[in-house]
């Protein structure tokens, strides 16, 4: 069945910050929407999944190799054209300590 | 015969024996790109001025005896997730608004190189995440069969334009129906590949495990032959897989034997004229030659949380590289970095996607891991394992595409989960990786398009292929 999960304000906040997102005037929208979907989620836990081995890929993941050949595919120009802020052809970004 | 009613397979034939030219096809789509695009909006940026550079291009190769590929001189649309050289791709969001890849994605390489002709980027559902083209931050997009409803979605501007034959061919993605839901809702034909077919390299990520670039055309042989050119191994792409493909040569082949499962549905309720026409559908299948059965599933009610749960975990992982310093959008309003990054984030993304993150980010965090991200996996296993074992026995698997018709513009459902259970039938081939195509079976009375899904085993095209020409055929 689909169960109750309450969202409280602690832990929205902390996802706000692993997220770096803070909809500060939709929060509480927010989580009403998410108690909605995780209460749907939680059907999930009807079904005996003890010893199911998860399944995070379509095919069994490995390694994909190559010869470790120098190839010039320089676009540093391009690339900083993208970027909101730059100085001396590096991204430029807010003092942070 | 209009130029625009042509078939990209013929079109591609009498370009290289120069009945028509590249020129007057382009010129043509470019006009009813004129007539419809205010209106329709499939169109985030056009390019045709490059498209017409590049037609002649191609005359003159075909005047100097030169092969011009198996696309030669076909316009196509790209979807605006997928990375075009020298022009913006947006993914629908204010966040991209500006941004110009500095380089081709590995289909738009392979397209090119067959000597297709971009046309344009088409209007998508905000980084892909959503089924109507109503959360584009570059307005919605119309449904050139009822301007009032709307085109399905995400992929919504590939299959309105294909649909308004204001291109030609389109490429779009599937990472939960973004394909094939669109294509049933306006009338024209969508493929999702199995998964590692084609390559993602360039495709901006929303959910890597579950996403296939594939193409949508207005016939099921034209399809087959633009996935034949955008199929193969690529290395700049660990998911890609090598062995051999083809396609196109699968159609106009004989279903006799072939045996189809229906699976009678627990999960969803159906529309009325939906199972009417699932019902008609089977009777052309057993008419041409095919067992067709109903079966039972016993895991349609966990497809979609178990789906909810993954594509939104992933998304917040990919979707964290949008953090104002490298591209895009950023927020003028900060005093240190930390703000910076949160304020370019709530600013730049659009409500559903924000939605998305935060649940992907709680269902991976700590605490939370083990009963939603962690089971959501193994729940997938046990629905690959199902599907897996009804292909012992079928050949094939038919379902609707969605559950419901194309709704009016701005009358969706309101809650998300309402939403959400909209794409039941699509979303198991992006769990298992399965192929799936969506082809149109007509109208409805009130003249919209239906449509069914076929899905078939892991590289097993061959076989939704022939049998959605046999349905389009008959």
């Amino acid at each position: 069945m689909e169960q109750n999960v309450i969202i409280t304000d602690e832990v929205i906040e902390n996802i706000g910050i692993l997220a770096k997102i803070n909809p500060e005037n939709e929060m509480e929208a927010m989580k009403k929407d998410m108690e909605e979907i995780l209460g749907f989620v939680n059907k999930l836990a009807e079904l005996d999944t003890e010893n199911v081995k998860p399944m995070s890929h379509i095919y069994d993941v490995f390694n994909v190799l190559r010869e470790d050949k120098v190839v010039c595919e320089d676009k540093h120009n391009e690339m900083l054209s993208n970027a909101p802020e730059t100085e001396n052809g590096y991204f430029k970004v807010p003092k942070s300590i | 015969m209009e130029l625009m009613d042509l078939t990209a397979k013929k079109a591609v034939e009498m370009i290289k024996n120069k009945e028509i030219s590249a020129t007057e096809l382009v010129k043509a789509h470019i006009s009813q790109i004129e007539k419809k695009e205010d209106i329709l909006n499939s169109f985030i940026s056009l390019d045709m001025e490059n498209a017409l550079t590049e037609a002649k291009k191609t005359d003159e190769m075909i005047g100097r005896g030169e092969d011009a590929g198996a696309l030669a001189g076909i316009p196509i649309a790209v979807k605006d997730n997928i990375c075009t050289e020298g022009l913006r791709t947006t993914c629908g969001s204010k966040m991209l608004e500006s941004f110009v890849p500095s380089y081709d994605a590995e289909v738009v390489r392979r397209i090119r190189k067959a000597g297709a002709i971009i046309i344009g980027k088409t209007n998508m559902d905000e980084f892909a995440m959503g089924n109507s083209t109503e959360t584009s931050a570059y307005g919605v997009c119309r449904n050139p069969r009822n301007t009032d409803l709307v085109p399905g979605g995400s992929s919504g501007g590939s299959c309105a334009a294909v649909a308004s034959c204001e291109s030609m061919l389109a490429l779009g993605s599937d990472t939960g129906g973004s394909v094939r839901q669109p294509a049933a809702f306006c009338g024209v034909v969508g493929i999702k590949p199995t998964y590692g077919t084609v390559s993602r390299y360039g495709l901006v990520s929303y959910g890597s495990s579950l996403e296939q670039v594939g193409p949508v055309a207005k016939t099921v042989e034209d399809c087959a032959l633009t996935l034949d050119v955008i199929s193969g191994y690529d290395r700049k792409d660990s998911t890609s897989v090598k062995r051999e493909y083809g396609f196109s040569d699968m159609t106009g082949q004989s279903i006799k034997g072939m045996k189809i499962a229906v699976p009678i549905s627990s999960g969803a309720v159906v529309d009325n004229d939906i199972c009417k026409n699932m019902e008609e559908t089977v009777y052309k299948l057993k008419n041409a030659g095919a067992i067709v059965e109903e079966i039972e599933m016993t895991l349609d009610d966990y497809v979609v949380p178990a789906y909810y749960t993954i594509a939104s975990a992933e998304a917040s992982s990919n979707l964290s590289r949008f953090d104002g310093v490298k591209y895009g959008y950023r927020n003028n309003n900060y005093e240190d970095l930390h703000k910076m990054y949160k304020n370019t984030r709530t600013v730049g993304f659009g409500t559903e996607v924000k939605r998305r993150i935060m649940l992907g980010t709680f269902a991976l965090s700590s605490g939370y891991y083990e009963d939603y991200y962690l089971r959501a996996m193994k729940v997938r296993a046990l629905i690959a394992e199902e599907y897996k074992n009804v292909f012992d026995n079928y050949d094939v698997i038919m379902t609707p595409v969605s559950p419901v018709k194309p709704w009016n513009i701005g009358e969706g459902a309101k809650l998300p989960v309402e939403t959400y259970k909209k794409d039941i039938f699509t979303i198991a081939a992006n769990l298992t990786g399965m192929p799936a195509i969506s082809v149109p079976t007509g109208l409805y009375e009130e003249g919209i398009p239906s449509a069914v899904q076929f899905m078939a085993d892991c590289f097993k095209e061959t076989n939704i292929i022939k049998v959605a020409h046999i349905i389009e055929t008959v």
